[in-house]
């Protein structure tokens, strides 16, 4: 009988290997890749890069716009993080069920939740282009809606994993349900809601760039202009300055989690 | 007049999950008593269905003369006041400091924006500091209570029930997570109060040589029903049997274990 069990197992994973196995050759034929090509390519876009894509010192001339453009960016995703966790605070002490006021209530929370986590940040874009055009409106409300949806489930989860006892002790006491929230709920998952709101501006910054690309705003639509004027130096310094400042975002928010642990 | 009166109390979960039938208890001013029972006999149940922390499905239960399953909303908050509650695993938020874990069982007596403000007269805070001292936490005031032990957790528990000034503490295994010295001294504080601030006491307990010890009064309950109701003098050893059925041997064991490392 174990060994029977230990057989059919086996046999599990090699079907699921098997199947990967087809799918990707499959995929292969369809498509018409070269796998060979393909991988044979890479050494040229190395050396194509090293020897077009690095800042010159005509592009620094640019450096103050792009600066202005990326400065932009970073406000726009803190301020669309931070907005959208409030709102994802109400939401989520409405749809845990440790802090629900009723279940029916909860339920619809979660589910909205759901609907605007589940619909990606280009897609939100390319919806709400037709209402406010190639504005930074619309990359706003974009990150905006993604964050929301994002962060009320991990509220949910924050406020359901740590405030259960707290909240059975203060009920307890006959406290109201506005007190139990305020001095149980929020002090046992503040720290871990703030940690999650910090992740949440790192992912905004970048996807805010390329959300930018598509809403013609920000440090993306500034990369594309300089990329498809085929001033890739320019362009390379666009990368490198998107990159120092998701570096030095996230050394400082890892230095808050440290702090507020 | 009884403090607590508890008649034909049913709990039952689902379909199959009946977890209390039947209860009748009348509890005086001022009784210590032990319930005690395997786990999963429905000890918790009964504890949180007389502060309606779980709503009993049928059955009274009369507190202070008031039927209390019939009260709104507002009138249930007031009464809980009185009935304070300790838990096994303490149950403070961890992130406050320990007066002000003490503090919240203040709140209960605050309209919601008072409450919600966290605004505290200079005489509960005082009464706070002194209930600290009284339980040697006096050093402990100002730390995190995350920081603190098992024992004097369990203690914060006791400072915030007393606050309440209640007539009546709710104890679910309140040291079923201590070692035996914390458990001592929580069990030697919970009879102090019971016998000099005239406080009833009914405390879930696992062991049944501590509830020999401490209590007045022994209620043995098993599959949700209460199988033993009198003082722990009377009790048998084919009672206790009874009350815990094929976990006696094990709780044997147990005993004489402990016996032998006092010994
Ligand atoms: N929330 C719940 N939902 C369903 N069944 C429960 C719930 N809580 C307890 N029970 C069941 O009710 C019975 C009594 O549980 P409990 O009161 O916790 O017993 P004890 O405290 O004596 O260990 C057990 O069979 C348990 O599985
Ligand atoms: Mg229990």
């Amino acid at each position: 009988m174990q060994v029977n069990f230990f057989f059919k197992k086996r046999l599990r994973a090699l079907l699921v290997f098997a199947f990967l196995v087809s799918v990707t050759y499959g995929g292969i034929m369809i498509t018409e890749y070269d796998v060979i090509k393909g991988f044979s390519s890479i050494p040229m876009a190395i050396s194509w890069g090293v020897t077009n894509f690095f800042p010159t010192t005509d592009s620094f001339e640019h450096l103050p716009k792009i600066l202005i453009s990326l400065w932009e960016t970073i406000l726009l995703s803190i301020g669309s993080a931070t907005l959208a966790s409030l709102f994802a605070l109400f939401f989520a002490i409405l749809g845990s069920n440790t802090t629900t006021i009723n279940p029916f209530f909860a339920t619809i929370c979660r589910f909205i939740a759901t609907l605007f986590r589940n619909i990606d940040v280009a897609v939100w874009s390319m919806i709400l282009l037709f209402s406010f055009g190639q504005s930074a409106l619309t990359g706003y409300f974009a990150l905006f809606f993604v964050s929301f949806g994002f962060l009320t489930r991990a509220f949910i989860e924050t406020i359901d994993e740590v405030s259960n006892s707290g909240v059975e002790a203060l009920r307890a006491t006959g406290a109201s349900y506005i007190s139990i929230v305020i001095h149980s709920v929020i002090p046992s998952s503040a720290s871990q809601m703030l940690s999650w709101l910090l992740f949440m501006i790192e992912t905004n910054i970048r996807s805010a760039t390329l959300i930018g690309i598509l809403t013609g705003t920000g440090i993306g639509f500034v990369f594309d202009l300089y990329y498809k004027s085929v001033d890739y130096n320019t362009a390379s310094l666009v990368v490198i300055a998107i990159v120092i400042a998701i570096l030095a975002l996230e050394a400082a928010s890892n230095y808050v989690r440290r702090v507020i642990i | 007049m009884a403090l607590l009166e508890l008649f034909n109390l049913s709990k039952r979960y689902d379909q199959h999950t009946i977890a209390l039938s039947d209860i009748n208890i009348s509890v005086n001013k001022g009784e210590f008593i032990a319930v005690i029972g395997p786990s999963g006999a429905g000890k918790s149940t009964l504890l949180r269905c007389i502060n309606r922390m779980i709503e009993p499905t049928n059955g009274e239960v009369t507190f202070d003369g008031v039927d209390l399953l019939h009260v709104k909303r507002k009138e249930l908050r007031r009464l809980r006041t009185k009935i304070g509650m300790i838990f096994q695993h303490y149950h403070l938020v961890n992130r406050l400091t320990v007066i002000e874990n003490v503090l919240h069982g203040r709140l209960g007596y605050k309209s919601s924006v008072v409450g919600a403000l966290g605004i505290y007269t200079k005489k509960e805070k005082e009464q706070a500091i002194q209930l600290l001292r009284m339980l040697g936490l006096a050093d402990q005031m100002y730390k995190r209570s995350d920081k603190l032990s098992g024992g004097q957790k369990q203690r914060v528990g006791i400072a915030r029930a007393l606050i309440q000034d209640p007539k009546m503490l709710l104890c679910d295994e309140p040291i079923a997570s201590l070692d035996p010295n914390a458990s001592k001294i929580i069990m030697d504080y919970l009879q102090k109060i019971s016998q000099s601030l005239g406080i009833t006491v009914i405390v879930n307990l696992h062991q049944v040589d501590v509830a020999l010890q401490y209590s007045d009064r022994i209620i043995g309950v098993s599959q949700g029903q209460i199988v033993y109701d009198g003082t722990p003098t009377d009790i048998t050893q084919e009672q206790i049997h009874q009350i815990y059925g094929s976990d006696f041997d094990d709780l044997m064991v147990e005993m004489n274990k402990e016996k032998h490392y006092a010994g």
